[in-house]
Formats: C-alpha cells, sequence, structure tokens
C-alpha cells in the first residue's frame, strides 16, 4: 500500500469507530433529553404524593413511589447477607481452585444471564406455588394467605435475580484489600472469622456499598419479573402486610404506555412517571460511581 | 485436621477457651460455605421450578392431546387445509404451534445483533485504541449510564418516540413492528457488547502494540491488524452475550413489537417472541392448564438457550486471558 493510501485507510477506520462511539452517545442523550422535556413540568409535588385519579387519566404517583422503595428496600435486606457472605467464602475462605468454588463461580455467572421473565416464572412457580402453598398448608389458612402474588414474593424474586451483582461487585472489593491487612491481623493472633469481622469486611466496606446501590438499581428498574409475583394495576391502599399486592414504577409504566384508553390524554402524566423512575435509577447509579472514584481515590493515596 | 485413628504421642494441650474458639471458627466457616451454596442451589432451584410447572405438558392426558410435542414444533392442517403454524391457545380449537415464536423472536434478535454489534464493537475500538485519555474516561461512565436505564424505560422510548420516525423511515404499515422492536433492543444490548469488548480490548498487552508499532506499523493497523485478532475471543464472548440478553429481554419487544403471532420475513410485520408470550399470557391463564403449562415450557426453552451461550460467553473469555498470559493464568 501506498504511504498515501495507507494514511487515508487509517482515517477512515478511526473516524469510523469514532462515529460509533459518538453515536452511542448521540443515542443516550436523545433518549435522556427527550424524556427531560416532556416530562419535567409534571413532576411536582402533588404528582409526587397523591395516588391516580380519573381513572389513572389523572392525579400522582405516590402509590407507586411507595411500592418501589418497599419493594426495594426488602430486596436489599434479602440479597445483601446471602450475597456478601458467598463473595466472603470465595474469596477468603475456599482453597485455591477448589472445585465447589468452581462451580459456585460457574453458577453465579450463568445466573447473571437468565432472562428476567425466567425469574418471575421461577418466582410463581417456586416461592408462590411451592413455598406460599406450603406456608398455608402448615398455618392452617383456609384461604390463600400467602399462595398469592405479594409484596415479599417479588421481593424474594428480585434477591435471585441481583444476587450475581452483589457477589461480583464484594468479591472484587475483597481482591482490593491489601493481603498485608490480613496477614498482619494473623500473626496478632486473631482468628480468621476475628479478621473477616474487624478488618477485611469494614476494609471492603466501600465496594460492598457500591455493590449494593448497583443491585437496588437494577432492581428497581426490573419488571418483568415482577409482573405475575405481586405488581398490581392500580391499588388505593398501600401494602400493608408482605402479602399485599402493591403499585410500581416501572409497571405503572408499563400499563399506561400500552393499555390506557387514551395515550394522548395520559401521555404527560406518563413522560413525568418515566423521568422519576429514570432519575431514581440514575441517582443510585451515581452514588455508587461516587463511593467507587473516593474508594480509588483514598487506595492510591495509601500507596 | 482429623488424624484418623493414629493418636499423637502429645495431645495438643489447648485451654478449653482456645478449644472452644477453634469450634466456634469451625461453625462460621461452616455457615458461610453453606451461604455460597445458595448461587448453586438457586440455579437449580429455578430450572427445577420451572420444568415441573411445564412437566404438565406431557403428564397430564388433556395437555398431551391439546399441546403435543408435534403440534408445537410441526405444521398443523387447519380447516383451510392448507398447512398452518398458529399460536392461538386460548382460541375454541387451541393452536399452540412454537414457531411464530421462534420466527419473531429471531427476527428481533437479528435485527438487534446488525445494529448493536458494529456499534459496540466499533465504539470498543476507539474507547480502547484512538480515544484520548481524557475523552474515554468520558465515555465509559456515559455508556455504563445508557446501561443503567430500565428496560421498560427503552420499550417505552420505543413505543412514544422511535415507533413514528421508523414507520415513516422504513415506509412500514404499522408503527409497532420486528424492526422498531429490534432497534430498542440494540439499546439495550450496546452496553453489554461494548464493556465487554473494551475489557477484552484493554487485556491485550502494550508489547503487543509496541512490537507492532516498532515493525512500522500505524496505530490503526497496530488496532485493526494486532490487537483486535488478539482480543477476539473476547469479542465473540461479548456478541454471544449480547445475543443471549436480546433473546431474554422482555419488556421492550413486548411493548413495541405488535405482539402478533404472524410468520413472515418483512420487517415491517408485527412479531411475538418468546419471552414476551410469556409476559403477556402467563397473567390471566389457569394455574395449571395446557396453556399455563405452556408458557413454563416456553420458560425452560429460553432458560436453557442463555445458559448455553452464557456457558460459551465464559469459555471464551477464559480463552482471551490465556491465550494473552500464554497459559499462566
Amino acid at each position: 500500500m501506498k504511504p498515501g493510501t495507507r494514511r487515508a485507510v487509517g482515517l477512515v477506520l478511526t473516524s469510523l469507530t469514532a462515529l460509533a462511539a459518538f453515536l452511542i452517545v448521540a443515542v443516550l442523550v436523545i433518549i435522556l433529553f427527550n424524556i427531560a422535556e416532556n416530562g419535567a413540568a409534571g413532576v411536582t409535588w402533588t404528582f409526587l404524593s397523591q395516588p391516580p385519579a380519573d381513572g389513572m387519566m389523572g392525579g400522582g404517583i405516590f402509590p407507586a413511589i411507595f411500592g418501589t422503595a418497599a419493594l426495594t428496600l426488602l430486596m436489599t435486606v434479602a440479597v445483601m447477607p446471602v450475597g456478601v457472605l458467598t463473595a466472603v467464602y470465595l474469596h477468603e475462605y475456599a482453597p485455591p481452585n477448589s472445585l465447589f468454588a468452581r462451580i459456585v463461580r460457574v453458577a453465579v455467572v450463568n445466573l447473571a444471564g437468565v432472562p428476567s421473565i425466567v425469574f418471575g416464572l421461577f418466582g410463581l412457580g417456586f416461592f408462590i406455588l411451592f413455598v406460599g402453598q406450603g406456608m398455608d398448608r402448615a398455618l392452617g389458612h383456609e384461604e390463600m394467605y400467602w399462595a398469592q402474588p405479594g409484596l415479599l414474593w417479588a421481593a424474594l424474586t428480585l434477591a435471585v435475580l441481583t444476587l450475581p451483582v452483589v457477589i461480583v461487585s464484594t468479591e472484587e472489593a475483597l481482591r482490593a484489600v491489601p493481603m498485608d491487612h490480613r496477614t498482619a491481623s494473623l500473626a496478632l493472633g486473631a482468628t480468621q472469622s476475628q479478621t473477616l469481622a474487624r478488618v477485611v469486611l469494614p476494609g471492603a466496606l466501600p465496594g460492598i456499598l457500591t455493590g449494593a446501590v448497583l443491585a437496588i438499581s437494577r432492581g428497581a428498574g426490573e419488571v418483568a419479573p415482577i409482573l405475575f409475583t405481586g405488581a398490581a394495576y392500580f391499588l388505593p391502599d398501600l401494602p400493608t402486610h408482605l402479602n399485599s399486592q402493591f403499585m410500581h414504577l416501572g409497571y405503572h409504566t408499563y400499563v399506561m404506555a400500552t393499555q390506557s384508553p387514551d395515550v394522548e390524554a395520559t401521555r404527560p402524566l406518563l413522560y413525568s412517571t418515566v423521568l422519576v423512575l429514570l432519575l431514581l435509577t440514575f441517582a443510585l447509579n451515581l452514588v455508587a460511581v461516587i463511593i467507587r472514584t473516593r474508594t480509588r481515590r483514598k487506595a492510591a493515596g495509601a500507596h | 485436621m482429623e488424624q484418623g485413628l493414629s493418636q499423637p504421642l502429645v495431645a495438643p494441650s489447648l485451654s478449653p477457651a482456645a478449644r472452644r474458639r477453634q469450634l466456634r471458627e469451625k461453625v462460621i466457616a461452616g455457615l458461610i460455605t453453606l451461604m455460597a451454596f445458595t448461587g448453586i442451589a438457586a440455579l437449580i432451584l429455578i430450572i427445577i421450578f420451572v420444568a415441573k410447572e411445564a412437566l404438565g405438558l406431557f403428564l397430564d392426558a388433556e395437555a398431551r392431546h391439546e399441546a403435543s410435542l408435534s403440534k408445537m414444533f410441526l405444521a398443523q392442517d387447519v380447516p383451510a387445509g392448507r398447512p398452518a403454524f398458529r399460536w392461538q391457545p386460548v382460541s375454541k380449537v387451541p393452536k399452540v404451534s412454537m414457531i411464530p415464536l421462534f420466527v419473531g423472536t429471531l427476527k428481533t434478535t437479528v435485527v438487534s445483533m446488525l445494529v448493536a454489534v458494529p456499534l459496540g464493537v466499533f465504539g470498543a475500538l476507539f474507547a480502547a485504541e484512538f480515544a484520548p485519555r481524557r475523552l474515554r474516561e468520558l465515555l465509559k461512565p456515559v455508556i455504563e449510564l445508557l446501561a443503567g436505564i430500565p428496560s421498560v424505560v427503552l420499550g417505552f422510548f420505543a413505543l412514544m418516540v422511535m415507533s413514528t420516525v421508523v414507520k415513516d423511515v422504513f415506509h412500514f404499515d404499522r408503527p409497532l413492528n420486528a424492526m422498531l422492536a429490534g432497534l430498542g433492543l440494540a439499546l439495550a444490548i450496546v452496553p453489554v457488547i461494548f464493556t465487554v469488548s473494551e475489557d477484552a480490548l484493554t487485556a491485550v498487552p502494550r508489547s503487543y502494540r509496541e512490537a507492532s508499532l516498532a515493525l512500522g506499523a500505524t496505530p490503526w493497523e497496530t488496532a485493526w491488524k494486532v490487537v483486535l485478532p488478539a482480543a477476539a475471543p473476547g469479542i465473540l464472548a461479548a456478541c454471544v452475550l449480547g445475543f443471549g440478553r436480546a433473546i431474554g429481554e422482555t419488556m421492550i419487544v413486548l411493548m413495541a413489537s405488535g405482539n402478533a403471532d404472524v410468520i413472515s420475513w418483512s420487517l415491517g410485520d408485527s412479531a411475538r417472541s418468546l419471552s414476551a408470550t410469556i409476559a403477556a399470557e402467563m397473567g390471566e391463564v389457569v394455574v395449571g392448564s395446557p396453556h399455563y403449562s405452556l408458557l413454563f415450557f416456553i420458560g425452560v426453552q429460553l432458560f436453557l438457550f442463555t445458559f448455553v451461550l452464557n456457558l460459551m460467553a465464559s469459555t471464551w473469555t477464559r480463552r482471551v486471558v490465556r491465550k494473552l498470559t500464554g497459559g499462566a493464568a
């Protein structure tokens, strides 16, 4: 190739890759701008604090915000201990190259790839029909009490879904704790569990929090797994029990966008709902990024 | 440590406190190991309990008649005389052919891959090889942000904004079609392909690039003929991962595809995917009915498809590391 052609080909290729990167960013900007532009005016205090009115043609989205918050809170409580301890096993306790640890890792990777709708089926088949019915039978409920869609089952389904997120980010956090800290603690006569509780886990705390926040933001946006494990169209009352159904921002968006009798009339409300959901997930992601960069800076400063 | 039958000559003289401490350590280690079992257990429970509800199809005589495997996968004669594939499980004579669902899934997935693979891989190549450091450090979090958008929001955006544009640009009859769903899906899988490809590209050692440049190759030749081939297994893994994500993604297809069970290769027609079928129909189904078991059977198929794809992807990701470290890791 002549030098001139070589340079031209290089220029074309470089610009093509730059164009690809630019296109991705442009799409993101368009999405955000469109939603912010159409939704911002509707996000008022009334909108945030009132239940829907006029057959969802008016009013606000407070029950959906409350439902989303309750759901993700329960999910976090369920997923954190299991996820963190699994990562602790993999990084601190498992012998290197042990078969069991390898199988756990493969399981976690594959769990992350299971389609979210399959988690929904799992929640229905396992939590509601198996565990729920079993509990009703054991507790002697005449009517269905636990064997129906509800907050608890939806939260546990999401907990299984977000388990890989927590495990992977916790393991990363544990890897960032210097080996010296462990050996120093053990050399002073601390047992392994004391080292874990007083040295390793505190050191890994920012990373573990990052994982929690990422799991929450992922869980808060998922709709497919809660379609038949607990979300409801419209409920005038807030959920009061673990087996109550609940409203959810994502599900609300789906219902209003696809099943509203008059899409044009609900459009502004819909945009505002989407904006709230988006702000919520972005705020959580932002918190994760901030914790991560601060930890990195601290770690870099220590060396 | 168990010593078997051979007793040590001098028994280790542990104080009761030390022995208690040893016991406690063992209990804690045991509990943590038990927790680690949860990951495997979840995966096994998922397949067991989704398959268990699908089992009705094969055990129940009525279901076996209404939804046999041949009815699901082979052409059936309809009164009109022509063999047909229809998915109408709630009509008077239920028609349960899954072929339209496969076609619909394939159509939307292929469209999304055709858009997302070039965008994601080229974008990653730009970030890893050509972009100045500042720009690159900006690009990564921005694309992470795209990954953080819930799929229901992407579905909403496709439905509300992209549908009219796509309809006008391609002169389609329907606003909701396979093309639109595919483009919506592309938004969801671009970040996956970008991130994994970028990881694979940055994992290529500096020495490869320096050797290539020292031989007189230009930066783009180095990127194209040295770095890209070296990272190929990882990029393949990224594409397979994106493919699996596109097959399983539910809300975008549910909202943007139109959900009609037509078999056609036209991208302007509505499409119905496997995952969207579960989401759309599970709500109104009678528990234990053949239709109910059918939907779980679709779930089993989705699980198996994505499981195989994920295993492939993780094997290739490992291969890239082994190749680049010369088998040391």
